[in-house]
């Protein structure tokens, strides 16, 4: 009997166990239906950005018999390279810190006129213009305003030469000018619900208790703010930072920077044998990257916090 | 056919095994991806009939606008209609056509034939990634233009020349040193960054040549930099990327490039009106490299290829393009080449040394640039 009676305990033991798995599985099933529609982009993710770091990561530490070395690193920071990465942290905070500043100006403008078709219109364009980059862009720009530019000739004939003084399209201020048409409307699609979450009320509020203009502002709206600037101030840093086509068309290279060092060790027609030192100079902007989009992350998570009140 | 091999199926077979092996006892090679010579093959039409087998050819990095690639193409697909010309991402760059071949080893996609700059001719070599054979022609080409045992060999290049649009240009450039000037006002560009596109690397040679003078431009890449600084300073040198766009838009109106990439600059649109002279103060050349992969999925064909290229055919169809074929003079002695074409070539100055920059000189030079190039702005 109690041989009998054991058994069938262990039976429903067994039972109990088998929906105990049952009911897991059950889990897992609906954990992975609820996220499958994740599966392609993760799987894009992994192919398109995982696969292609690490191998840059591990060749910038091989030499060309694939032995282990530092020498790609050495020659990358090197007098050579070098200037190429303070060019571009040169070039990304000038277009970023310009492109933010213009930006939010145009966001808090569009924010405060109340006018919801201009609020439409500004964030749909905003959306075209900040997707506007590579070889085209740097065309638009020759079109218009090189030498031989539309807006130029135009401009001649009413008397201004634009070309008369320092100004050139091909050099630094070029850059940054061209940058600024997909810097400015990132700008605005980035700080644009920031700005749009300052409640009218809190300025009532602050008014009431007998603040001045600018003691709210200085009190109330740029604390709030701050961390929506600065964050998307490096936004903008790592969109200019990573920028190639356009600077490679508008200078060939006469501006010292990463993408561009990079393109002509890894896929030019002159030099065969640096590749890995192209792969270093890559590390080096997955690291400035990195850091940038994580002090990003860390501002933007604050900034929400105001948003979901 | 098939019935009357059913009949007598033993006796056909054997048949037709003796008469092909004695056929091709001699010359037989083990397979086409070993092949050196057209002897291999037993003569064209043994070669022709392997490569019917194979059926396809992959070729990459041959834009159809770049010395007449796009005939050149379209002639071997008309000779060989049942061989399917896969023409791969023509816009490669030889640093992505080695990378193919690395990468699609194995793959029936991988490329079977390359054309790349000398640099990565070398490499490619040392790397083992090129199988030798020597085209039928072998004899008319320079003893300097090929490697001994046939891994690569030069097929066609040019020389550095001053293009401009006579209709923007009121007074025609003559020499380098002219492209100083102030009358050519933001008016001057190369093809690309000197340091990644051969052409613009061309160009930065023939400044230095035209800087330092007597052949010394090869080893004083730094003088050419510091000449076109100064270009820089007169407002002549614009750093922008030249292209059919930026001349069809006048934003580059005098170019320094190879003279056989320059004539789409003349079609690019009918308000311009190009031109191209041979400066007086340098003279600077250089070839690019045809190689076999040692991979090749198509050897046969890889192998057809060749032989088709250096044929006084395609010769002259590179020619027809503006560029210089590698065995132009022997063709001009054997009375082969097209006359018309010839005629249309800038004529070099005579009794003057064309100078073709060496690997060592190239990397040398290079290595410079990446230093200085930056620092010009």
């Amino acid at each position: 009997m109690t041989d009998i009676k054991s058994q069938n305990v262990v039976a429903a033991q067994k039972m109990g166990g088998d929906n105990r798995y049952k009911s897991n599985n059950v889990e897992l099933r609906k954990l992975f239906f609820d996220y499958s529609g994740l599966i392609p982009f993760f799987l894009f993710a992994a192919i398109f950005i995982g696969l292609p770091t690490g191998s840059v990561i591990v060749n910038a530490f091989r030499g060309n018999s694939n032995e282990w070395t530092f020498e790609n690193l050495r020659v990358a920071f090197g007098d050579i390279y070098f200037t190429s990465l303070t060019g571009s942290i040169q070039l990304g905070f000038t277009s970023a810190l310009t492109g933010a500043v213009t930006g939010l100006a145009i966001s808090y403008g569009v924010a405060i006129s109340g006018k919801k078709k201009l609020q439409r219109v500004v964030a749909t364009a905003s959306g075209v213009f900040a997707n506007t980059g590579g070889v085209p862009l740097a065309f638009f720009f020759i079109a218009a305003i090189g030498n031989y530019g539309l807006v130029t000739i135009a401009l001649q004939k009413i008397g201004i030469d634009i070309y008369s003084g320092n100004f050139t399209l091909f050099g630094f201020s070029g850059l940054v000018l061209v940058y600024l048409y997909f810097q400015i409307p990132l700008m605005v699609i980035v700080t644009y619900p920031a700005i749009e979450g300052i409640k009218n009320e809190w300025r009532e509020a602050a008014v009431n208790l007998g603040a001045t203009k600018s003691m709210y502002w200085r009190y109330i709206g740029i604390p709030i703010l701050t961390p929506a600037f600065t964050g998307a101030f490096l936004l903008l840093f790592a969109n200019a930072f990573a920028a190639y086509a356009t600077a490679n068309v508008l200078t060939s290279g006469t501006i010292p920077l990463l993408p561009i060092q990079i393109g002509s060790l890894v896929n030019g027609n002159v030099v065969a044998d640096q590749t890995n030192v192209g792969m270093a100079m890559g590390l080096e902007m997955i690291i400035v990257v990195a850091v940038t989009m994580g002090g990003y992350i860390y501002l933007d998570r604050k900034t929400s916090r105001w948003r979901k009140r | 056919m098939r019935i009357r091999a059913r009949s007598g199926l033993l006796v056909s077979g054997i048949a037709s095994a003796l008469v092909a092996s004695m056929m091709m006892a001699p010359v037989q090679a083990a397979d086409s991806s070993t092949a050196t010579s057209l002897a291999d093959f037993g003569g064209l039409a043994g070669l022709e009939a392997k490569c019917k087998e194979e059926g396809q050819l992959n070729t990459i990095a041959l834009p159809r606008d770049w010395a007449n690639y796009g005939e050149v193409i379209d002639t071997f697909i008309r000779k060989y209609p049942t061989v399917n010309l896969d023409s791969q991402n023509p816009e490669a760059s030889s640093a992505q056509e080695l990378a193919a071949v690395r990468q699609l080893k194995g793959s029936n996609r991988a490329p079977d034939v390359l054309d790349v700059g000398l640099a990565f001719a070398v490499a490619g070599a040392a790397e083992g990634l090129f199988a030798p054979y020597k085209v039928a022609t072998w004899a008319d080409i320079p003893a300097g233009a090929k490697e001994k045992n046939g891994l690569y060999y030069s097929d066609y290049g040019g020389v550095i020349a001053i293009g401009y649009d006579a209709k923007k240009v009121k007074v025609a450039p003559k020499s380098i040193k002219d492209l100083g000037n102030a009358i050519y006002k933001n008016q001057v560009a190369l093809n690309g960054n000197p340091t990644s596109a051969g052409a613009a690397l061309g160009a930065m040679f023939a400044i230095s040549e035209a800087a330092a003078g007597g052949g010394k431009g090869v080893t004083s890449m730094k003088k050419g930099i510091d000449l076109v600084k100064t270009w820089k300073k007169a407002g002549t040198f614009l750093p922008v990327q030249a292209s059919s766009a930026t001349v069809a838009n006048g934003q580059t109106p005098i170019t320094l490039d190879w003279d056989y990439l320059q004539d789409k600059y003349a079609k690019s649109s009918a308000k311009v009106q190009w031109k191209k002279v041979i400066p007086t103060d340098a003279l600077i050349g250089g070839f690019y490299q045809q190689a076999i992969s040692k991979t090749a999925p198509n050897p046969a064909c890889a192998r057809l290829w060749m032989e088709y290229l250096y044929s006084d055919q395609a010769q002259n169809l590179w020619l027809a393009g503006g560029a210089r074929p590698i065995r132009l003079e022997a063709m001009q002695k054997k009375g082969t080449v097209n006359k018309k074409y010839f005629a249309a070539l800038p004529k070099l100055p005579k009794g003057a040394q064309v100078i073709y920059p060496t690997v060592p000189q190239q990397v040398k030079a290079r290595e410079v640039l990446a230093k200085e190039w930056g620092k010009l702005n």
